[in-house]
């Protein structure tokens, strides 16, 4: 009998041309495109310097601005005024100020105000390039005093040299993080939202209820509906995986058995949940706007842009019960750190319960008569 | 031995705060072997009451069995004896004729050939297109292909729900010539439709109107019952016509039928000959008044106009 159900989906799967596109075409273009495009570093930061005294040291500083490739002289106005026109027509992100006296103040007091304004409004790139331009004044200071003390061979003043390593993303590419948490939101598409689609659908064209006059047991519905999914869910991850190894040159340094029975049960608990939207929903419409509200949550609250870290506690509750924080947590322990089983059992462990808890859940609810 | 029986069966729908009554204590027997019509209007509870004797609605109140099964407790069982057409194509459109008849089969755990006798004359009719998707058919042929599928497991009772509905009338008529054929062979059949014709067809029907019953019969009965002398009356200009009659004094009733108005004398009524001048006062031509024996639907008419208690 089960096998009748899966074969029929399967069938219907590989007639419906907009499923095969979705599960073949959309991981490709997400994995191609996003990770290039949707870069956290922040580069071109536009600034204007006002530059009051002309000296040495303040054409030195604006050199040293400009050469380190993070920022964009876009202007060097008289005034302090003027520079703020760029700021409000959106040319500069952010003004320095350089005062008139700078070099003589801080050869003779030794310390000389800078003052710096940023446009905060877009957040991230205000603040982090106000973080870089802190730090290029601040290697240019130490630069100067060096310059001073050069004499001694050895210099009396100690010094702290800071110099860092990263570990398991050596260069620090941005692909290498994204690519493994968008995979594991392709999963979730795949998972939760093809599945409660195809289910209401049934719904809608009335073919449920031909379904429903038949002596099929709902557990074989339900488990013909499932089976086809997880199948192209499985598939989707492997299409992923090959694609992050030719495009990007991932390989994931942890077991891959283990990747894909992590995936295994996190597709269970994202079928659940597909089942679970479709038990609710009685048209595609409602469907899709029920998988739209999830997904932002998913995404916004999963950890693949904003570390989980950084949120506020209630938000870092809120992503406890996120399964996609747990998969996106998992890929990149996997793929880039080479965590083993021990490392992820808690995450396996939660992803069994949500699995269980989602499926009984969605089971109870779908009834065959009203 | 009865195939269908009814006890007293309500459902109410919650609209909201409000509380729609589709069904209102209705109750019927279906004999086994017999082909019953449920005729009435759309919104009437065909589809409420068939949907509660599928086992796919629970009734708010009373009790209903099928082939000798509770419908709420028995519906497991139920299931495999029933075959049910819904007023709407359901089945799967994007595979083909073949497959949506493998697929029914196999899921009652039989095949086509076990039961092919039953749906020989209809499947042969679109074992040209079986490798054509439902979805592509025409109306006519969806219609021969549901019928195959809930035909296909051998049935005991059949459940067809509007079955005509939006099909030509060469279809409709083949359509009945098969459901004649299914009595034969000893399925007991309940038909819902709202074409009064077809209810000339089934050996008893049930006029339903607002979730009521308004008289179970056999058509005959149901047209014999209706004593009052009708009338039907054509003229040039059908509309200007209407009006007319409607304000003559020994009119009853008035309702058009195709393209004649049928009317029932009220008892200021005198004769034909003098309607006949009245229309002919009024400037109206070809004037042409018949006395004629009433149909189902005259019936169905006449008995919707009365108060219910």
């Amino acid at each position: 009998m089960l096998r009748f159900l899966i074969e029929k989906e399967f069938r219907q799967i590989f007639r419906d041309p907009a499923i095969l596109r979705m599960i073949f075409i959309m991981p490709i273009i997400q994995l191609v495109v996003m990770p290039l495009a949707a870069d956290y570093e922040v580069k071109n930061v536009n600034i204007a310097v006002v530059d009051h005294d002309h000296s040495t040291y303040s054409r030195q500083l604006t050199q040293q601005i400009t050469a380190s490739g993070y920022f964009k002289l876009v202007a060097m106005p008289a005034s302090y005024t003027q520079a703020l026109s760029y700021i409000e027509t959106d040319e500069a992100d952010i003004i320095l100020d350089i005062p008139q006296h700078f070099e003589r103040t801080l050869i003779r007091e030794n310390e000389a105000p800078l003052h710096m304004s940023v446009n905060a409004v877009n957040g991230t790139k205000a603040n982090i390039g106000a973080g870089y331009l802190n730090t290029i004044i601040r290697q240019f200071n130490t630069d100067i005093r060096q310059h001073w003390l050069q004499l001694p061979r050895h210099s009396q003043q100690p010094q702290i040299l800071t110099t860092n390593t990263n570990w398991f993303n050596v260069r620090m590419s941005y692909q290498k993080f994204m690519v493994p948490g968008i995979l594991a939101i392709l999963l979730t598409m795949v998972g939760a939202f093809l599945t409660a689609l195809n289910i209401v659908r049934e719904k809608e064209i009335g073919t449920i209820e031909q379904i429903n006059v038949t002596p099929v047991r709902k557990q074989y519905f339900i488990l013909g509906k499932l089976i086809p999914f997880w199948v192209l869910g499985m598939v989707s991850l492997s299409l992923g995986l090959i694609i992050a190894r030719v495009a990007y040159g991932i390989a994931p340094v942890g077991s891959l058995p283990l990747l894909y029975a992590f995936a295994a049960v996190y597709m269970m608990a994202v079928l659940g949940l597909g089942l679970l939207i479709s038990t609710y929903a009685h048209t595609q419409q409602q469907a899709m706007l029920i998988a739209f509200f999830l997904m932002m949550i998913f995404i916004l609250l999963g950890g693949l842009y904003t570390p989980i870290d950084s949120m506020p506690h209630w938000a870092q509750v809120i992503t406890q019960f996120n399964p996609v924080s747990y998969f996106i947590d998992v890929m990149r322990m996997v793929v880039l750190k080479g965590s083993g089983f021990t490392d992820i059992s808690r995450h396996l462990g939660i992803m069994a319960i949500f699995a269980v808890v989602l499926n009984v859940w969605a089971i109870l609810n779908y009834r065959k008569r009203a | 031995m009865y195939s269908i029986t009814a006890h007293n069966i309500s459902k109410d729908y919650q609209n909201g705060k409000a509380v729609v009554s589709a069904l209102r204590d209705v109750s019927l027997q279906v004999k086994a072997g017999e082909l019953f019509g449920l005729i009435g209007p759309d919104g009437a509870g065909k589809t409420s009451l068939i949907r509660i004797l599928t086992t796919l609605l629970l009734p708010s109140k009373g009790t209903a069995s099928v082939a000798g099964l509770d419908v709420v407790k028995d519906f497991k069982k139920i299931r495999q004896k029933i075959g049910y057409m819904p007023g709407r194509f359901s089945l799967y459109q994007d595979l083909s004729v073949q497959e949506n008849l493998d697929f029914f089969a196999s899921i009652f755990n039989t095949s086509i050939e076990a039961n092919y006798h039953l749906i020989k004359d209809i499947y042969e009719q679109i074992a040209p297109f079986k490798d054509r998707k439902a979805g592509k058919l025409s109306g006519g042929m969806k219609q021969k292909l549901a019928l195959s599928c809930a035909l296909i497991h051998k049935p005991e009772v059949l459940f067809l729900d509007e079955p005509t509905t939006g099909v030509d009338v060469v279809s409709r008529k083949e359509f009945w010539q098969m459901l004649q054929h299914l009595k034969q062979e000893g399925l007991s059949i309940l038909v819902a439709t709202p074409y009064m014709d077809e209810a000339a067809l089934c050996d008893r029907v049930a006029l339903m109107q607002d979730g009521r019953f308004l008289q179970i019969n056999p058509p005959a009965d149901i047209i014999h019952s209706y004593t009052q002398p009708l009338w039907s009356v054509k003229a040039s200009s059908m509309y200007a016509l209407l009006q007319h009659l409607r304000d003559y004094k020994g009119i009853d009733t008035v309702f058009p039928f195709g393209e004649t108005y049928h009317i029932t004398a009220s008892h200021s009524w005198q004769s034909p000959e003098a309607l006949q001048q009245y229309l002919q006062q009024l400037g109206h031509e070809q004037i042409n008044i018949q006395q004629i024996t009433a149909n189902i639907e005259d019936v169905f008419m006449h008995l919707m106009n009365q108060p219910h208690d």
